[in-house]
């Protein structure tokens, strides 16, 4: 297996999830630059967190249209695993990747604490080492995490399962006040379709080592891995 | 030749920046006010090209403004 995080100008979680990749799971892990086409053969490619462009025009938007998406939307067409966090999730839907767009959060603050999650989908290449309904604690910091999407994509994101984690309360309901920025329906992760592309605004990176107090995160970055392995 | 394309949240789409000048607004007196919604300009000084209208609709579409949350208009002036 080897792993691929992609910079961009504005990219600041991209050394984190370098570390998780390289040091906590022992993959083999490159950096692969905006201005890039070559994926230099990873079968992995995260988007990190951070502030692309400065969020210029939209979150994500100006890195959508960078030289290396050409190749991670190919790459992600043929069935590569691709995980977007925070700044990435919002990457991935300005390039349509996946279905919806994330707007200000609703307070119009920037939010960074922890949360619960509610795993709602663990068949997914980066959840198998969850348990359906299990309840996570993982970070968000985020400006602009308040998922949108209208009824008819919501009903449709429900009916294929898409939906991976829903903020929630410590024990698992997704009443309104355990929702932090105003996102519909809770959602806090959706994958595609073929379930290749998962976006999530919180960070799993920043959970993913036994001396950080908190592995919740660890099992996504440890689930692709042995999935690439045909393990699970 | 200066265009002028105008992006703003659709109607369906909560503005919560709006909401909070219209609140401000209506706390300082300015009562008559129903409803902000907050959009963005850009002003694009362009030169001659083929279908100049084609690629400034196709342009909007495609990075300025995003058709999931956002709608747009155009304004050709001289």
């Amino acid at each position: 297996m080897k792993a691929g995080v992609v910079v961009f100008p504005g990219s600041n979680c991209d050394h984190d999830c370098y570390h998780v990749l390289k040091h906590v799971l022992e993959v083999d892990t490159v950096f692969l630059w905006h201005k890039e086409r070559d994926l230099k053969g990873v079968d992995f490619i995260v988007l990190p967190g951070g502030f692309s462009y400065g969020d210029y025009l939209r979150c994500g938007a100006i890195a959508s249209h960078s030289e290396i998406i050409d190749s991670v939307v190919e790459f992600a067409e043929k069935g590569g695993l691709v995980l977007g966090i925070c700044n990435g999730f919002q990457v991935l839907t300005e390039t349509r990747l996946l279905p919806g767009a994330l707007l200000r959060n609703r307070d119009l603050k920037f939010i960074c604490k922890n949360v619960n999650l509610v795993v709602s989908n663990v068949n997914t290449p980066f959840t198998r080492f969850y348990t359906p309904g299990e309840i996570i604690k993982i970070p968000i910091a985020h400006m602009d995490g308040n998922y949108f999407i209208d009824e008819k994509g919501l009903n449709e994101l429900i009916e294929n399962e898409q939906v991976v984690f829903r903020y929630c309360s410590e024990t698992g309901e997704t009443f309104d006040d355990a929702n932090p920025n105003g996102s519909v329906d809770n959602i806090a992760g959706i994958v595609n379709k073929k379930g290749n592309v998962l976006g999530m605004m919180p960070h799993p990176e920043r959970c993913a080592e036994e001396i950080l107090g908190n592995m919740d995160g660890f099992h996504i970055f440890n689930s692709v891995k042995k999935y690439l392995k045909g393990g699970i | 030749m200066k265009i002028k394309v105008y992006v703003k949240l659709k109607e369906t789409v909560l503005d919560p920046q709006g909401e909070a000048i219209l609140q401000s607004a209506k706390r300082n007196g300015y009562d008559f006010i129903d409803s902000v919604r907050v959009g963005k300009i850009f002003e694009l000084e362009v030169s001659k090209t083929e279908n100049l209208n084609e690629k400034i609709d196709e342009i909007s579409k495609k990075m300025l403004a995003n058709p999931i949350i956002e709608e747009y208009s155009i304004e050709v002036g001289e």
